[in-house]
């Protein structure tokens, strides 16, 4: 068994990286996988009160690669999903603490015992983000419908590939359908035009998020909700099924298309 | 192109819109570092190697970077004088 290193990344802070690691890991664990949730955000440490483990930590990343504890040891198993693991970040260190050859090592260890390790990534192009990256099989990049999010989605589509982990798969967070079809949010459409990328999951705005953030349950957890079912819709599509994308911007995919057959020609 | 025509006429003036057409200069400049300054540099540089051999309205070109995916294409449009009659 060979797990798979999937990173989730963006270049803008705030996007969802942490609600998308921790609902991925939450979705693939309940879909039967062994799965570990590595938060490599040193410093700012937040995927252990996403999914709602803060109480149990002992040991961190750093203090595995400084050789302070074993792998096993600052592995926190999750009790409602028993497949689902945690890493938890150092909170008073910072990202130098740790080298992408560090990350690479962790990941191989890894892969022997879990389908898939999932690395949070810290925002930006510096450090962190070359950590995060190092180990990938599969980069995820995170973005919401916004001018200053797409463009940094951009960035990082390109600096994924400059480090050989692309194709980079986008996933599109935060989308209010409402203002899609009043023409006051970018289309799926139009981001996905403007950034020539392969699409991995499009997750609504949904407050269901802060109110399973407030409670340390992952929203993919809560059968009803709109984003916990985006959610696993990613993860399915990680898991190589086919699965259409939900609509949400059924009248500016429309009109879209129309204005594209007025200008057959037009960029 | 497109964009600039659309706010001239008053079509669309979603802002989604606006965002896209911003976006997608943005992007081509952010992928090919080439600032708005230096296309009007290398346009002037066009209009003197181009005259040098054909009669152009330079008042009537324009250069314009277009993507396509993730290629980025220089599109020049260059009007050239009328044809005298013979
Ligand atoms: N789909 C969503 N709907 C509503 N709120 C969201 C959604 N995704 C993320 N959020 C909220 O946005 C904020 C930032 O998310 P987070 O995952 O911490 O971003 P990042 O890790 O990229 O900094 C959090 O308050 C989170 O609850
Ligand atoms: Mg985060």
């Amino acid at each position: 068994m060979t797990g798979k290193a999937i990173t989730v990344t963006s270049g803008k802070g705030g996007v969802g990286k942490t609600t998308v690691t921790a609902n991925l890991g939450a979705a693939l664990a309940n879909f039967g996988h062994k799965v570990v949730c590595i938060d490599a955000d040193i410093g700012l440490r937040n995927l252990d009160v996403v999914l709602g483990l803060e109480n149990r930590i002992v040991y961190d990343l750093v203090d595995i690669v400084e050789g302070r504890c074993r792998l096993r040891q600052a592995m926190i198993r999750d009790k409602r999903l028993p497949e689902l693991f945690l890493i938890p970040a150092a909170q008073t260190r910072d990202k130098s603490a740790i080298s992408p050859s560090d990350m690479v090592t962790l990941a191989d260890d890894l892969r022997a015992e879990f389908d898939y390790i999932l690395f949070d990534s810290p925002a930006g192009i510096e450090r962190g983000f070359r950590n995060a990256v190092a180990p990938a099989d599969m980069v995820l990049v995170v973005t919401n419908p916004e001018v200053s999010a797409v463009r940094d989605a951009d960035r990082i589509i390109g600096l994924v590939e400059a480090e050989e982990k692309g194709p980079a798969r986008l996933v599109i967070n935060r989308i209010k359908p409402e203002m899609v079809r009043r023409g006051d949010m970018l289309g799926v459409d139009d981001i996905l035009e403007l950034l020539a990328v392969q699409l991995v999951g499009l997750v609504p705005d949904d407050e269901n998020v802060l109110l399973s953030t407030n409670r340390g349950l992952p929203v993919v957890l809560d059968g009803k909700s709109k984003a916990g079912l985006a959610f696993r819709n990613i993860a399915r599509r990680v898991m190589g099924e086919e699965v259409p994308f939900m609509h949400f911007d059924e009248t500016g995919g429309f009109l879209n298309r129309i204005t594209r057959l007025i200008r057959p020609g037009g960029n | 192109m497109a964009g600039i025509l659309d706010r001239i006429f008053g079509r669309d003036r979603k802002s989604a819109h606006l965002a896209k057409e911003r976006l997608k200069l943005v992007l081509v400049h952010d992928r090919t570092d080439i600032s708005p300054g230096v296309m009007e540099l290398m346009k002037d540089d066009l209009i003197a190697a181009i005259s040098k051999h054909i009669d152009i309205d330079a008042g009537d070109v324009r250069i314009e970077m277009a993507t396509e995916g993730h290629e980025q294409r220089l599109i020049a449009d260059i009007a050239l004088r009328p044809p005298r009659r013979r």
